[in-house]
């Protein structure tokens, strides 16, 4: 296969960036995506040119590093990661355009690479269950039904890879908080800090800039994990229950 | 009282407000096409006049219309903030190429929707609203009482052909908006479940069609003289 390339190039997080045209000879309709760039990157390298800069890691779709915006999706055409999307889904010939993630909480560091470090600190702010360290509780002494065992398990399933941000006309970060905070909110463990826990990440949210949410589901259609928007009306009714009724906790996430 | 400002300043709580107003204002336009559709009526606009000076002079309804006005701009206000929040939360570059393939068209456009029908409603009300309270509106006689002859006023507006074409066009905007709004309303407002689901959507999609059809096929009928 043969195609051009149009790809966003950007020295460092100041700098002003732009597009580059590349022409690739060498694809083979079996290579990941991220093949694809390797392939391009070792050229560029033999020829002295910088190559181009991207995240990933796993390359088995499960960290979710591999953030492109590729022909106006995240992660390319498929509902999947960039490194399990493969060549043999573009034409023979055809241009594609990759560009980073846009949102002004995930400012560009090089190149195609953002920071996410946002989702780090909304997780920090109460995406977790406290527990005291101690001998190993026995197995199934909390009956948890299956359905909601499985329930929680889906929402569990995102990796944090921001495609619903990059998908979202608003930059909107719902999907990735309302998965973290209904992971929790189902399951006995989570329920303890309950009403904090939304409360803080929300806020935490909101102070990182990310945009509102106007249903417009593009997040659940681009998402890897297929996280349902389910999430986001349960953390809406988990938010406002616990607004109106938790006792007044600082909710000052930021510092 | 801190939480409370903490509440409505969030983007979700703000969001509360988008979807209660507009869930009222869905009320309100249920209400106001059951008035409108006795313009049908063949009696002379009668049936219709002696709704509209109940509606205008009844004081349980002077309050409740204060109230929906306030919940226009209310609804109008709080989405302009949102928007520019929005527009502001991609960053100062935007993509090169977007694709509309994952959500749908009126999803994406709600504001522009919006505008179009607070640029209707603001002529709507100058038109129709503000020659009922202030204007030199005629007035008819039932058995003896007087009432304002909105509907002849309404009839001369629906015998113009650019005003009819206006109107319907902004019907279609409003459908257009409900089409996404009604259903996203629920959605907002945390009532997504399986079990009612599937209701809340086929209501939703028939009201986005059916209020806005009824609504536009009175100036058609008229105009046509159906
Ligand atoms: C009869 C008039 C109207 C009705 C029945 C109505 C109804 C609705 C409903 C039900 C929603 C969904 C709320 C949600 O997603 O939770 C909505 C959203 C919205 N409305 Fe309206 N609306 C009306 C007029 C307007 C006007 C005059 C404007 C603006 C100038 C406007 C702008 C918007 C915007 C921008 C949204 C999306 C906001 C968001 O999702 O964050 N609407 N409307
Ligand atoms: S919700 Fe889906 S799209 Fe968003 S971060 Fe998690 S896995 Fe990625
Ligand atoms: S590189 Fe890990 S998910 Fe793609």
């Amino acid at each position: 296969m043969k195609i051009t390339l149009k790809v966003w190039r950007q020295k460092s997080k100041d700098a002003k960036g732009e597009f580059k045209t590349y022409q690739h000879d060498h694809v083979s309709s079996d290579m990941s995506f991220l093949e694809m760039m390797d392939v391009l990157n070792t050229q560029l390298i033999k020829k002295g040119e910088d190559p181009i800069h991207f995240d990933h890691d796993c390359r088995e779709g499960i960290c979710g590093m591999c953030s492109m915006y590729i022909n106006g999706q995240p992660h390319g055409p498929l509902q999947t990661t960039t490194c399990q999307l493969h060549m043999r889904t573009f034409k023979d010939g055809e241009t594609i355009t990759v560009e980073p993630w846009r949102a002004q909480a995930f400012p560009v560091i090089k190149d195609l690479v953002v920071d996410r470090s946002a989702f780090d600190r909304i997780q920090q702010a109460g995406g977790y269950v406290n527990v005291n360290t101690g001998g190993v509780p026995d197995a199934n002494v909390i009956p948890i039904s299956k359905k909601i065992a499985d329930e929680a398990f889906d929402a569990a399933a995102c990796i944090g890879c921001g495609a619903c941000v990059a998908a979202c006309k608003n930059a909107s970060a719902m999907l990735f908080v309302s998965a973290k905070v209904s992971q929790f909110a189902l399951l006995p463990q989570g329920h303890a800090e309950r009403k904090e826990r939304v409360e803080k990440m929300v806020e935490q949210m909101d102070t990182e800039g990310f945009g509102s949410c106007t249903n417009t589901r593009a997040c659940e259609a681009e998402c890897p994990k297929a996280i349902s928007v389910a999430n986001i009306a349960r953390m809406n009714r988990e938010y406002f229950s616990a607004m109106v009724s938790s006792y007044e906790v600082k909710v000052g996430g930021g510092e | 009282m801190k939480w409370l400002i903490d509440l409505f300043s969030s983007t979700l709580g703000r969001k509360v407000l988008m979807a209660l107003t507009g869930l009222f204002l869905i009320l309100f336009l249920a209400v106001h096409l059951a008035g409108n559709l006795q313009l049908l009526k063949h009696d002379g606009g009668r049936a219709f006049n002696v709704y509209a000076e109940f509606m205008s002079t009844n004081p349980l309804i002077q309050v409740i219309s204060k109230g929906n006005f306030f919940f226009i701009l209310l609804h109008a206000g709080v989405s302009l903030g949102l928007t520019i929040r929005n527009r502001k939360a991609r960053g100062s570059v935007g993509y090169a190429v977007t694709s509309g393939k994952s959500s749908i068209w009126s999803s994406r456009n709600m504001g522009i929707l919006g505008t179009v029908i607070l640029v209707f409603i603001v002529i709507h009300l100058k038109d129709f609203w503000a020659q009922m309270h202030w204007g030199g509106i005629e007035t008819v006689m039932y058995d003896g009482k007087e009432y304002r002859d909105l509907s002849k006023l309404v009839a001369y507006w629906f015998h113009v052909g650019w005003y009819v074409a206006l109107y319907c066009f902004c019907m279609i905007a409003i459908g257009f908006h409900l089409w996404h709004g009604f259903i996203s309303a629920f959605q907002t407002l945390g009532l997504n479940h399986p079990k009612y689901n599937p209701l809340i959507h086929f209501v939703g999609k028939a009201f986005a069609i059916v209020v806005p059809a009824l609504f536009a096929w009175i100036p058609l009928a008229m105009y046509f003289n159906i």
